[in-house]
């Protein structure tokens, strides 16, 4: 009976797995198939991952830039900001708190169409990258002041710095020799997940972007919409080995700080 | 090698935000080299005090705080030059006992190999020099501890800020590191403030002690005086075990329900409270004394006993009597009690 019952439960976990995995295994197969109407039996080729390349490689670079321009703002700004939040409460930082929540809340089209409505007619800014960084950051920032914040909330942060001081230091080595190494699990973990998210980003980036500023995503539902499915196939297989290394890193970072967790 | 500033409380009071009066004007005067203990029961207002000293508490307008009488109370914590050891020490997960203990000297831009030297010896002064590279989360309780200390007198302060360093520590450990706290204090000579709720520490470590109650001084005074002489039926409670008893007095002597004992130079007259350590009371067959009581019960502590005793006062007291003394439950008793040991109350 029990032994019925295992077999029932891996044949469905198994089931589902495949559910999911076969259609991506697929797409990914497909973007190495010569001509995929004729299935493998025509040959595989890295014809058309150098196809991707020649046709997009400058979406994947300005993902990369976007991406890390986004992570040196959420840093800069996010850091500080879970501090203070953590820190020195007030009725400000609770405020700001609240209104950090609603870009995860609101759609990302709307987001975009607030920005379009508030900046487009800033020319140089349209045409730039920078704007995609800063729909972006808008868009992940609370991602990272949450992750920093609940590091630094999870130890006396105060009372560190209160030593540090009485040793001599002032606010800003305060800052740099305790607060910071103290957020650090935060910071690294923060820092993964504003980069994935970055790198995925569709909605926000479909509205901002122009012809001349496309993203990864972006560039992938181009190819969907206008390719043929063996080069939209082969950008998605391009797609997933640039994130998965990124989403096994997050598991890794997850995984160390909640084994530190434990043993504190 | 006597280091370190006096430190003068001039009218330091401080209000809370929130309207907790914390600590009301106060007045007081540390010597140089040497160790004040402020004790009182949690919530007084002593680290509250003492903060006000670090300057991470700015006192109320019009208090000032001086060291070798030079104003201080508009200095930042990090230009005072004090020694902190906080109650959960404080120490920075990210750096190695040595590099905790060595941070201090780094920020006042000591070089590295004088570092070095001073931190060897403070790791040999707290007896912890194997511990040199281990990380903080890799020490006991009582490590951490001298680490914290290490740390705070590395830097040779001009006061060293001490709130309640061993309250986290099991009882065993507490008294240990008292007496290594007790001996390190004395060869450094420093100026010291020391915060506990724990009055046998106040005893062992104070030159003297501050006795607060509800953000007050009630007593100052050595801790021979705080004991034998305490100036309110507070300080005779808080500190060690007393009996305070009501009774009248006329004629140079008291009366209770059980008898009547000499009052000291000068007497009182009428009601009046006073206090009696149970090491005072001498325990002896009954005839022929002015006072005497019934045993209420009797608790073997090893090197003593503790009786209890009905029948002699308005409440029961407690008297102590050597281990050998044969005494039992409904024993009839006298009690005698040198006239300089009873300590007539104010309040
Ligand atoms: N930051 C603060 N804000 C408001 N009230 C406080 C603050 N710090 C301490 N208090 C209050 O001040 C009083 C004295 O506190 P404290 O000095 O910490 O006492 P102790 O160290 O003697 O236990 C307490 O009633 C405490 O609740
Ligand atoms: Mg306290």
């Amino acid at each position: 009976m029990n032994r019925l019952a295992y077999a029932l439960a891996l044949f469905f976990t198994v089931l589902t797995a495949a559910f999911l995995a076969v259609p991506a295994l697929m797409s990914m197969l497909a973007g190495v198939t010569q001509i995929y109407a004729r299935g493998i039996a025509s040959g595989l080729t890295i014809d058309w991952i150098l196809e991707v390349w020649r046709l997009y490689a400058d979406t994947i670079g300005r993902s990369i830039a976007i991406a890390m321009m986004t992570l040196v703002v959420t840093l800069l700004v996010g850091i500080p900001l879970a501090y203070a939040f953590v820190v020195r409460p007030s009725a400000l930082t609770r405020a700001l708190n609240e209104l950090m929540t609603l870009p995860l809340a609101v759609p990302g089209l709307a987001v975009a169409l607030a920005m379009l409505q508030l900046y487009g007619n800033i020319d140089w800014f349209r045409r730039s990258s920078l704007f995609i960084v800063a729909g972006h950051v808008i868009f992940t920032l609370p991602f990272m002041v949450r992750a920093v914040a609940s590091t630094l909330g999870a130890i006396d942060i105060r009372t560190l710095e209160e030593g540090a001081a009485s040793l001599g230091a002032g606010p800003l080595r305060r800052f740099l020799d305790v607060v910071i190494p103290a957020a650090m699990p935060g910071v690294l973990a923060g820092s993964l997940m504003v980069v994935t998210l970055s790198i995925g980003e569709f909605n926000l980036t479909w509205m901002l972007h122009t012809p001349l500023t496309k993203t990864l995503p972006v560039g992938l539902a181009d190819s969907y919409a206008s390719m043929r499915l063996e080069i939209a196939s082969a950008y998605t297989l391009v797609f997933f080995i640039m994130i998965v290394p990124l989403l096994v890193a997050m598991q890794l970072v997850a995984r160390s700080k909640s084994r530190k967790g434990m043993s504190a | 090698m006597s280091t370190g500033v006096s430190v003068s409380l001039r009218a330091i009071a401080k209000t809370f935000p929130d309207g907790t009066r914390a600590l009301k004007p106060t007045d007081l005067t540390v010597a140089k080299g040497e160790t004040l203990v402020f004790l009182g029961p949690s919530g007084c207002g002593k680290t509250t005090c003492l903060r006000i000293v670090a300057g991470l508490e700015k006192p109320d307008a019009g208090g000032r705080v001086l060291f070798d009488g030079a104003d201080v109370t508009e200095t930042e914590i990090e230009h005072r030059n004090i020694g902190m050891v906080f109650q959960s020490y404080a120490l920075f997960p990210n750096m190695t006992v040595a590099e905790n203990i060595g941070y201090g000297l780094k920020i006042r831009k000591v070089p590295p190999a004088e570092r070095a030297k001073r931190v060897a010896e403070m790791l040999a002064l707290t007896g912890i020099e194997p511990l040199r590279d281990r990380r903080i989360d890799q020490l006991s309780g009582g490590q951490r501890q001298r680490v914290a200390l290490a740390r705070a007198v590395a830097i040779r302060p001009r006061v060293l800020l001490l709130d309640e360093p061993l309250t986290a520590l099991d009882a065993a450990l507490r008294d240990r590191l008292r007496t290594e706290l007790d001996q390190l204090l004395r060869s450094l000579g420093i100026t010291a403030i020391y915060v506990t709720h724990d009055q046998a520490e106040a005893m062992s470590l104070g030159d003297r002690i501050v006795v607060m109650k509800q953000g007050e001084i009630v007593q100052v005074g050595t801790p021979r005086e705080v004991y034998f002489e305490p100036n309110s039926r507070f300080v005779a409670e808080f500190i060690g075990a007393a009996n305070v008893i009501e009774g009248m007095a006329s004629e140079g002597s008291i009366r209770f329900p059980g008898g009547q004992l000499m009052l000291p130079e000068p007497p009182a007259e009428g009601r009046c409270t006073i206090m009696l350590r149970p090491e005072a009371i001498e325990i002896r067959a009954p005839a022929g004394e002015d006072w005497t009581g019934t045993v209420q019960g009797v608790s073997f502590l090893g090197d003593r006993q503790r009786v209890t005793i009905a029948g002699a006062a308005a409440e029961m007291i407690v008297a102590e009597a050597p281990n050998r003394t044969r005494l039992k439950t409904g024993d009839r008793v006298g009690l005698a009690v040198a006239p300089q040991a009873l300590r007539i109350l104010q309040d």
